[in-house]
Order: structure tokens, then sequence, then C-alpha cells
């Protein structure tokens, strides 16, 4: 019967979070959901790991809804890149769940418990469909049900703090907006090709060359996408979206909405538009690399400032969008690789620390610095899992986050830029005197009286440290993570030499033929 | 070269790319510069309209009917599929007006206002007493 589901994997990866959403607003049982919803969760990570198993090698997996062949049918194509990316997301998903059960039991009244996991179901479905197909009007409407149902997420945060409805209706407006000029510049690449199916768009965009609407296309693409991933003059919404959250929303949000946004802009810049137009190569050399490096800077100088822990954390993820878009801005093979490590090398680490920081709400109700004084004595678990993954912030060896850095660094180097290197270093001092305050206050000051703060529950506690045994292990042994990096690297450079002539793609998967082998 | 594009008949030729160019500006400026949270939402409204207004006039065809199937070869029809596209995308339009508004509604429940600044005021003031209870632990 497995064999039978195999070649059906990419539409299932989508499908399964899709339909276990309602069935949990169906039962209206909070414990009931919770069960669909992990179950749900777990079985979309499994069908991300065999997909991620299969297309390592460098092969492609063309997936075809209803048997219409693309480029008229929508395809979903996996290939090393959004395997990779849908791994991830996954694996966040599907840990961020036993925590959230005992995270919201205290956050929210039992009674919205059931909308709460039909909603991240969604936003999960959203994701993991961003990522996983190969049509770009797909891509916007994936995104736009992964954007809405964050957006109520988000809100579910007023029940602790009334500004999470403010926060969600910012990122409400800003996300729409994005989200609109995707289409926008969606649009002139279909005025202009007349097809939406990425390859085919790739294969026609090159015979079109360069012109005036594929550079407005271009332009609103980049604007709308870095909107979503909040690339750094357009980052506004997401410190109080990531602040007021529930913190197991913040946590899965800093770990996978960003991320994705990242991995669209990237197959639409080097899979689509593979910078053979001078202006687009120019755009990112002029424009998104001196703003991913004031991004580096600005925000970490931000986060130095702030007193909450989960400001101080979101400031930092801007900082870290600006890395990664920096390793892609070299616009190398080297640079693109780094982007994708620190991509998820950085899913892994900010799910770790606000998980940790969760784990501080659930027993103190708040993640203020003041109120934070000496919790590392009576909560020494979680303040060692948020050191540990400040020290991979920092980019400390033995953590992935020193991993990412040397690739950044040598990427860097190998396009004979020192400066860019001794940015990279700069910057990440910020980061020690940052994380710094965080380790001072838990560790270092007295612990007021009266405060009755025991160590978190096992169910939070577990995730938390999951992600930091993944930080950590992948800080050691880099071998599977730079390898599926660059492998997804080599995957958006070079799709469209897999598929010269866009009649010919890969195997049909028919369901027919699975069903027999 | 691109002034002698600039003519009457460019103008004219692109009423329906004007007036989506236009409506867009509105749309955006309205998002921007309306302090009233349901004034921006209808603000975004206009500007994804406009957006709906630039995908149907890029599908239209000149002597094209509508994509029906008929017997006659000869017919030319206008492309469906931005039609649809563009369904799709006003039921995401939809989706994020009703999610706007209801998060409007329970923004007015709890401050008590749907003006930016007066709520930018209140949570200054939040933020603020946060600060003071926290220095007093």
């Amino acid at each position: 019967m497995l064999s039978s589901l195999t070649p059906h994997l990419p539409a299932l990866q989508v499908v399964i979070p899709l339909i276990a959403a309602p069935l949990c607003a169906l039962f209206m049982n909070r414990h009931l959901a919770w069960t669909i919803a992990f179950v749900a969760s777990v079985a979309a990570f499994l069908v991300s790991a065999l997909l991620l198993a299969s297309v390592l090698d460098g092969s492609v997996i063309s997936y075809q809804l209803g048997g219409w062949a693309p480029p008229w049918g929508i395809e979903y194509r996996i290939d090393a890149a959004n395997a990779f990316v849908l791994f991830i997301v996954s694996l966040i998903g599907a840990l961020v769940l036993p925590y959230a059960r005992q995270s919201i039991e205290r956050e929210f009244d039992t009674s919205t418990h059931t909308y709460f996991y039909t909603c991240y179901l969604l936003c999960l479905t959203g994701l993991l469909g961003v990522a996983a197909t190969g049509d770009a009007f797909n891509v916007f409407v994936f995104l736009e049900i992964s954007s809405l149902s964050t957006y109520a997420l988000v809100a579910f945060g007023a029940k602790r703090d009334r500004r999470a409805l403010t926060a969600a209706y910012n990122y409400l407006i800003m996300g729409t907006i994005g989200a609109t000029f995707f289409v926008i510049g969606l649009g002139f690449l279909y005025m202009v090709t007349g097809t939406l199916n990425m390859v085919d768009l790739a294969v026609r965009l090159a015979e079109v060359g360069d012109t005036r609407v594929t550079r407005v296309a271009f332009v609103f693409i980049l604007v709308g996408m870095g909107l979503k991933l909040a690339m750094f003059p357009l980052h506004l919404w997401l410190p109080n979206a990531y602040n007021y959250a529930p913190p197991a929303v913040t946590a899965f949000l800093a770990a996978t909405a960003t991320k994705v946004a990242l991995y669209v802009l990237l197959r639409f810049m080097f899979t689509i538009f593979q910078f053979d137009h001078p202006i687009q190569g120019l755009t990112f050399e002029y424009v998104v690399m001196p703003l991913a490096i004031v991004a580096m800077f600005a925000a970490s100088i931000a986060a130095v400032f702030q007193e909450d822990v989960k400001r101080l954390l979101a400031y930092s993820s801007i900082a870290q969008v600006g890395y990664m878009l920096l390793g892609v801005a070299l616009l190398t093979e080297a640079g693109l690789t780094a982007g994708i490590i620190h991509l998820f090398n950085h899913a892994v680490t900010k799910g770790a620390l606000f998980l940790a920081v969760g784990c501080f709400v659930y027993q103190v109700g708040s993640s203020r610095l003041g109120d934070l004084k000496g919790i590392g004595k009576t909560m020494p678990w979680t303040t060692a899992a948020l050191t540990a993954g400040g020290l991979s912030l920092i980019g400390v060896p033995l953590t992935v986050g020193f991993i990412s850095k040397w690739y950044l660094i040598q990427a860097s180097l190998e396009t004979g830029s020192l400066l860019i290197a001794g940015l990279i270093v700069a910057s990440s001092l910020i980061a020690v005197v940052y994380v710094w305050r965080i380790v001072e206050v838990a560790y270092l000051a007295p612990a007021p009286e009266g405060r009755e703060a025991k160590e978190a529950p096992l169910s939070m506690i577990l995730p938390t440290y999951a992600l930091v045994a993944a930080s950590l292990y992948f800080g050691i042994n880099s071998e599977l993570t730079s390898s599926a990096a660059s492998q997804a690297a080599n995957a958006l450079f070079s799709v469209t030499d897999l598929a010269a002539p866009p009649m010919h793609l890969t195997p049909i998967d028919l369901p027919s033929e699975g069903a027999s082998q | 070269m691109i002034w002698d594009e600039l003519t009457a008949e460019f103008f004219v030729g692109h009423y329906n790319y004007w007036m989506t160019i236009v409506l867009m500006m509105i749309g955006l400026y309205v998002v921007v510069s309306r302090g009233n949270l349901v004034k921006k939402i209808v603000g975004l409204n206009l500007f994804q309209t406009s957006v709906f207004m630039l995908y149907i006039s890029m599908a239209k065809i000149f002597g094209g009917t509508a994509p029906i199937l008929t017997d006659n070869p000869d017919e030319v029809y206008s492309n469906p599929l931005p039609h649809v596209l563009i369904l799709t995308a006003i039921v995401v339009g939809v989706a994020t007006t009703a999610l706007g508004l209801a998060l409007i509604i329970r923004i007015r429940e709890s401050f008590d206002t749907i003006e930016e600044d007066e709520i930018f005021d209140i949570e200054q003031q939040m933020a603020k007493n946060a600060t003071s209870t926290g220095g007093e632990r």
C-alpha cells in the first residue's frame, strides 16, 4: 500500500494538512483536534523526509495534478532546493505542535483551541504548498493561504496582550501589499510569456531577453517578496507580529514563514530570471547587498536596546535575513549555498530560541528582561537551551551558526571581498552583546522574591531540546546540510538545463503507472 | 526613441492601463495616508481591484468573444486563463477583507477606537506602564 502512495508524495505533502485542517474545526474537541494536527504534521514530515531522500542525488520529481501535462496543467516540481525547504518547514511544524499543546492551554480559552489547530494546519499547508508547487500563480494562492492563517494566529496573542490585534492588522496590510505586488509582477511575466509554469517561464523569458516589462516584473516580485521575508527596509511588521503572537506561533513563524518567502525569491531570481539580464545582477549587487549589510548592523544594534527577549530575537531575525540575502546577493554558487545553509541553520536556531522563550512565558507570564532576573537558577534547562541558541546566533564553533558564517565568509572571500567578510565578523560581535544581555540577566542578576517559576513541563522542554540538539549536531557534522544546500543551489541554477525543450519534462508519474510499479 | 511612442493614440489606446495605474496609486495612497483602519481596508481593496483590471486587460483580444466553445472554428476568443486566475485572486481579496474587518472589530472592542493615532497613543501608554512596573520589581 505504501509503495502505491509513493508517486503521490508531492501532492500528499500539501493535501495531508489541508484535509486535516477542516477536520480539526469539525470535531470541536480540542484533544481530538490536537491529535489530528499532530498526526497530520508528523505525516507531512515523513513525506518531506522521503521526498528529500529521493531528490538529494540531483533528480527531479514532477507531479502532474489531475494528469494534465505541464505547461498547461499545474505541476508540483520537487528538486533539491524545495525538498530542503519542505523538510525544514515540516520538521519545525511537527516539533512545535507537542509544545503548542501545553503552551496554548495556559494562553487561551479552551473553546478557541480547535480554531488554533485549524489555523496552524492551514498555515502549514500554505507554506508547504508554496515550496512544493512548480506553478507561479499557485505560489501566490498558497502564500495567501499561509499568510491569512498567520494573521489569525498572530491575533490569537490578544488574550495576553491586546497589541497582538494591531500587530496582526499591520501585518495584514503589509503582507497583502507584498502579495499583490507579487501578483502584479506575475501578470507582467504572463504578458510577455503566456505561461505560468516555472520551468516554461524560465525558458521563454530567456527567449524574450531583457525588456522593460521583464524589468518591471522583476522589481515588483523582488519588492513583494521582500515585504514577505522582511528584507531590511520592509521589515516593519515583523517585530510586533513576533513579539505579541503566542510563543508557539512565534517559534513556528520565525523558523518557517520568512524562510519560505526567501525560497520563493530565490526560485524566481535564479531559476526564472537567471541573471542574464544585466539589470537584475546590478540590482542585487547595488541594492540588495547594501541593504542586507545595513540590516545586519541596524537590526542587530536595535536588538541590543530591546527590553523584551521576544522582541530582541525578532530584531535579530531581521539581521539574520540580512545574512541570508548577503550570501545570495554575492551571485555565486558558493554564496547561494551559504545563503541556503543559513536558511536551514537559522530556522533551527531561532526555532529553539523562541521555544525556550515560550517556556519562560509559560512559567513567568512575561518575556521581559526585567522579569527574567535570575531565572537561570529556577529554570536551568530552559536557560541552558536559550544560551546554546544564543551561542549559535553569535556563530560560536560547534554550533550551526558557525557553519553558516564560515560558508558565508568563504563565499565572500571567494569573490575577493575582504570587506564583506570583515563586516560579517563585525556584525557577529554585536550579536555577542545582545546575547550577553540575556545571559547576564538570566544567570547573574539576583532573582526577585516570591516568584514561583519551576522548570517548564517536559512536553515543552523536549521540542526545545530537539532543536537545540539539531543545532549542535549540524554544527559538528555539517556534511548533510552542506551537501543538501549545495545540491539545492545547484538545482536553483540549473533547472532549465534539465528541461531544455519545455515540452519534454521529466517522466510522467501518472497514478495508474505508479500503482502498477 | 521613447518619445516617439508618446502619441495621442498611445495614450488613448492604453486607456485601461492608465486607469489601472491611477486606481493602484489611489489605493496605495489611501492605505498609507488614512488613519482610519476601515479606510485603510478600502484602500487595500482599491489597490487589489486595480490588479484585477490589469489581468483582465491583458486577457482581452480585439474582436474576441467570451471563451465559450462554439461550432465555428474561426471564432476568436479572449484568453480565459487570466479571468480564472483573477477569480482566485478575488476570492483571496475577499478573504483578506473579511479577516481585516474582523480584526478591526476586535481592535474596536479592546481599544475602543479605530483611529490609528489614538491606538498608537494607547500602545505608547501601555509600553510606558510596563516599563515603570518592571522597574519597581
